[in-house]
């Protein structure tokens, strides 16, 4: 069905995910597209209700009385779509009903391939950017025997498995025997106990009749395009696509309600994750700039990055650490990170027995909240970590390919690697945009963006925003139809600018003195950032010119050493950070503490 | 009067529970509908299908591919025999004679061309569950699963670690709030389910368990005794896998919290009756708790059904998070709108009157229903 983005002027958008579905109406005025109403419910897609659409529904209720515009015609009934059409009287009804959905745990994956490092981490980032959480990536030199492989494939559960390895005309054998070992586990997918898995291969192209024929007993199998057809080269589109198409015929079809869901809209319902990184992706692209943007939640923490490779080129990459969060997953931050780490953050002592069981006892009320300052501190130091672990693990992932090819015999058939260089440079990166109920909630704005500098340890010149309402994944499905639409919305409603981070940076036992750089907006010095201090300095709502002046020739302030910064800035908060990096603490817990103290004072915070 | 919804364990002397008892896989139901089980009845069976091999003949005979297709002594559907010949290789001039024989009793399911590799699967293996709880038969899902209903007191923990359990109960003779230590544990537990206390240290925890304990239900725990107790740290809740042989679980949270006095006293009642437990938990949604079900005849009458009631004034409830942990207090007002907290938030909160008659002001988000 083609839509005419012109004709839309009231959108209803749902995010159905696992906790609550979340309705969002996007309307035309007179000033341009803005969101206007907002709607939520639990959702049912779990039992006694186990009807995803009796959730949605509630919600759209919700949209409606709040915006006093009747959206629901009581007339429709059954599987119809119960919206009413907006038609001559332009104040009632929707023109267009669009959803995501991550309810149920969102779209859950395997992947396999020949070598970690090169296919099964193509397989993985294909996977996680079409919105996937990777359940194991499975690889021939994992250093996992055949049974420990088989006995964890057939615990897992997937959704959908993907099946890789071999560059195009490579590997045969260990292809093969990934397919055979898929056989032998023979998992049963999550949905459909009659359901036959689903299985997209990817891999060396030379074999697909071999894997087909090996895996038709268990699965459906699905051949495209190799997802590494050579070692420099990467092809995710094509896997990406038919795990889409596998999402929407296996996994959405079969989930309790979707089926109907389905019906109401006429266009695909997107994984949540996928939606949100195509937003990230459309502003990336059209404000030339470098992104990296994370989604902290209860159980998982989602980071998706756009930056440039050695070629230019823009690249997205999307990680998800699915057991590092606020509330479910927050003892394994705990366990990640440890005490110490955490407690490094705060800017009062306590004891290591008394942190543990603060955090324990939010994961098993994971609902409740922060009553005294304290406690709001201990959950924002989890919060850094939990940031600081999370960009860890998607640096790993986030990587450029070279085009240097090595030379491949039978004997190092797994010491051939591509090139591999890390994609985040946080020196360049332009933005930074929080979201999850820690930041985007967070009682001082300021509070937030702190988490955001010390957790990444931002480096040089950074702007530091949060997402107000998390309305990012109704903005990447409604940017499938009117991108031009979800990018006013994005930046009027969805994006609260906060200011920015100023971090210089110098080699260890480099620089004397305690000033590090001198900064002038629009010619008049408005602050200096010094050695291990953090201060605020607010630049007014206008937009104007910062210029920023190392004092020394080996400090970086983000045009490289010695190097002199301008650039034009929006206003807000302008925090300097003279904490250098790796962010410079004392040792000692009670000088940590009196340093924190110092620091949120600083900035009001404490 | 204000009213609002808040979660609540529940703990009822009377109530009527029902568990489906589902197979993994298609199987039989041993039972029929209206039939009496005990807790330890089997009610259903399956066939686990037996593990697939995956026999690398090429490379542990060290010849090709193409070599081991020439010379397989069987074909896919074959049922072959411990030490049955699979494949031989008469090597140069026959001098250098290889075999390879089947490692295990199975059935040739597939033999893949390109790598010469062999797939056997092994005999199935037999699978049995039991009814869990004491009770009725009231529904059957042939050859899926059976639902059993029991009636009787249900008491859910908080927290828990550790499967499935029968076993007698036995109450420990200590206050609320004594801290479990070696000496609280008795001699003789074998095959009991122990209720009282709270934060049992690591080594009353393993002398429960090597006495053959199969449950311990205290007040709370604390994180490092748990560790000690697994072997290892847990990162999420989601429990009850854990290879432990004394199921755990606790009423109040981590730290220490006396058990609450309302879960002592109505399992008191049932000191040396035949319980069922588990101590799983889920925390996320479909959430599941720990939980610890006496099959009885009691009136049906409800104690305490924080589950299932409205927080209003009067009720009583916990508070669940810092600065008033643990402490128990009686709702005195809902106010409809949100209040601005300590921490700068904006929050729906209650009043509540604590014991000394202090009056304090917490978020509804940070209380359960007792």
């Amino acid at each position: 069905m083609t839509i005419n983005p012109d004709s839309l002027r009231t959108v209803l958008v749902t995010d159905c995910g696992s906790t609550t579905t979340k309705a969002l109406l996007f309307e035309k005025k007179p000033e341009g597209w803005r969101q206007t109403h907002r709607g939520e419910a639990p959702t049912t897609v779990e039992e006694p209700i186990a009807d995803v659409t009796v959730g949605a529904t509630n919600a759209f209720v919700e949209v409606s009385e709040l915006s006093k515009r009747p959206l629901l015609d009581s007339a429709k009934s059954g599987d119809e779509a119960p919206f009413i059409k907006t038609g001559s009287d332009a104040s009632r009804g929707i023109d267009l009903y669009l959803s995501t959905s991550s309810a149920g745990g969102g779209l859950q994956m395997m992947v396999t391939g020949v070598v970690k490092e090169m296919t099964t981490e193509s397989a993985e980032r294909a996977a996680l950017g079409a919105g996937a959480i990777v359940m194991d990536a499975i690889s021939a030199d994992d250093g996992r025997e055949d049974h420990e492989r088989i006995e964890r494939i057939r615990h897992l559960r997937p959704d959908i498995v993907l099946l890789t390895g071999g560059v195009d005309g490579g590997t045969r054998t260990h292809v093969i025997e990934m397919a055979e070992m898929l056989l032998a586990a023979s998992p049963r997918p999550r949905f459909g106990d009659t359901l036959r898995l689903p299985v997209i291969y990817a891999g060396n192209k030379d074999l697909a009749g071999d894997v087909s024929s090996i895996l038709n007993t268990i699965g459906q199998v699905k051949v495209v395009e190799n997802v590494r057809p050579s070692l420099d080269r990467e092809n995710l589109h094509p896997a990406r696509e038919a795990i889409h198409d596998f999402f929407l015929t296996h996994v959405m079809s079969h989930s309790p309600g979707y089926g109907k869901l389905l019906s109401w809209t006429p266009v695909p319902i997107m994984p949540t994750p996928a939606a949100v990184g195509d937003m990230v992706l459309s502003y990336a692209h059209s404000f030339n700039k470098q992104v990296l943007c994370v989604d902290i939640g209860g159980a998982t923490t989602d980071v998706f990055s756009v930056f440039a490779n050695r070629e230019g080129e823009k690249i997205f990459n999307r990680t998800v650490s699915a057991n590092l969060g606020m509330s479910y997953s927050v003892a394994n931050v705990l366990i990640e990170a440890g005490v110490a780490n955490i407690a490094r953050w705060l800017p009062y002592e306590i004891s290591e027995s008394d942190v543990r069981d603060r955090l324990r006892n939010k994961m098993i009320r994971p609902t409740t909240i922060p009553q005294t300052m304290e406690d709001l501190w201990l959950e924002q130091a989890v919060c850094r970590e939990a940031l600081r672990l999370s960009l860890h693990h998607h640096k790993l992932l986030a990587v450029g390919l070279s085009g240097v090819q090595q030379k491949r015999g039978i004997a190092d058939i797994f010491a051939q690697k591509a090139s591999r260089y890390e994609l985040v440079d946080l020196m360049k990166l332009d933005v930074v945009i929080g979201s999850g109920g820690v930041l985007s909630h967070a009682p001082n704005r300021l509070g937030a963006a702190l988490m955001m500098l010390d957790g990444f340890e931002l480096q040089g010149l950074t702007q530091l925003t949060v997402d107000s309402i998390f309305m990012m994944p109704h903005l990447g499905v409604f940017a499938s139809i009117h991108p031009k639409a979800a990018q006013e919305i994005f930046l009027h409603d969805c994006i609260v600018h906060i200011g920015y981070g100023l971090v210089p940076i110098y080699p260890t036992g480099s620089v004397q003195g305690t000033e590090l750089a001198d900064v002038f907006a629009d010619q008049k010095k408005i602050g200096t950032v010094k050695r291990s201090f953090v201060e605020n300095v607010e630049l007014g709502n206008s937009e104007l010119t910062l210029r920023i002046v190392p004092k020394h020739k080996r400090v970086d302030v983000g045009a490289g050493p010695g190097e002199t910064l301008e650039r034009r800035v929006r206003g807000g908060s302008l925090l300097l950070d003279g904490r250098n990096r790796p962010i410079e603490l004392p040792a000692d817990r009670k000088q940590q503490a009196a340093f924190q103290q110092q620091t949120f004072k600083n900035l009001g915070l404490a | 009067m204000s009213q609002a919804f808040t979660p609540g364990l529940q703990v009822k002397r009377s109530a009527v529970v029902r568990r489906i008892r589902e197979l993994p896989l298609p199987g039989e139901i041993l039972v029929k509908m209206g039939d009496k089980v005990q807790n330890g009845t089997k009610v259903a069976q399956a066939s686990l299908p037996g593990e697939l091999l995956i026999l690398r003949i090429p490379e542990e005979m060290g010849i090709e591919d193409f070599e081991v297709m020439k010379n397989l002594r069987v074909k896919q559907g074959d049922t072959v025999q411990k030490g049955q010949l699979l494949c031989e290789h008469k090597g140069l001039f026959g001098l250098l004679r290889s075999q390879f024989v089947a490692p295990a009793d199975g059935l040739i399911e597939l033999i893949t061309e390109k790598t010469g590799h062999v797939a056997l699967r092994l005999a199935s293996q037999p699978l049995s569950i039991d009814a869990y709880v004491s009770g009725e038969v009231v529904a059957v899902d042939p050859r899926k699963s059976v639902t059993i209903e029991s009636r009787g007191t249900f008491v859910q923990g908080i927290f828990g670690i550790g499967g499935e359990r029968q076993g007698t109960l036995m109450m420990l003779k200590v206050e609320p709030g004594k801290e479990l230590g070696v000496d609280d544990i008795p001699a003789d537990v074998h095959g009991r389910i122990l209720i009282g206390g709270t934060k049992p240290s690591a080594e009353a925890l393993q002398k429960a368990s090597q006495g053959g304990a199969v449950g311990l239900v205290t007040g709370a725990i604390d994180d490092q005794a748990m560790v000690s107790y697994l072997g290892y740290d847990l990162g999420i809740a989601l429990t009850g896998d854990e290879k432990v042989p004394m199921s755990l679980i606790v009423t109040e949270g981590f730290g220490k919290i006396p058990i609450s006095r309302h879960t002592l006293e109505l399992l008191a009642e049932c000191d040396g009756m035949q319980a069922s437990m588990s101590g799983a938990t889920q925390v996320r949604a479909g959430a599941l708790r720990p939980e610890i079900i006496v099959a009885r005849d009691v009136p049906a009458e409800s104690l305490h059904s924080g589950g299932d009631r409205g927080l209003c004034q009067g009720s009583s409830i916990r508070i669940i998070r810092v600065p008033y942990f643990g402490v128990y207090a009686t709702v005195v007002e809902l106010p409809h709108d949100a209040v601005k907290l300590d921490t700068g938030a904006f929050a729906r909160v209650l009043k509540a009157k604590l014991a000394d008659g202090t009056v304090v002001t917490v978020p509804r988000a940070n209380v359960e229903l007792v």
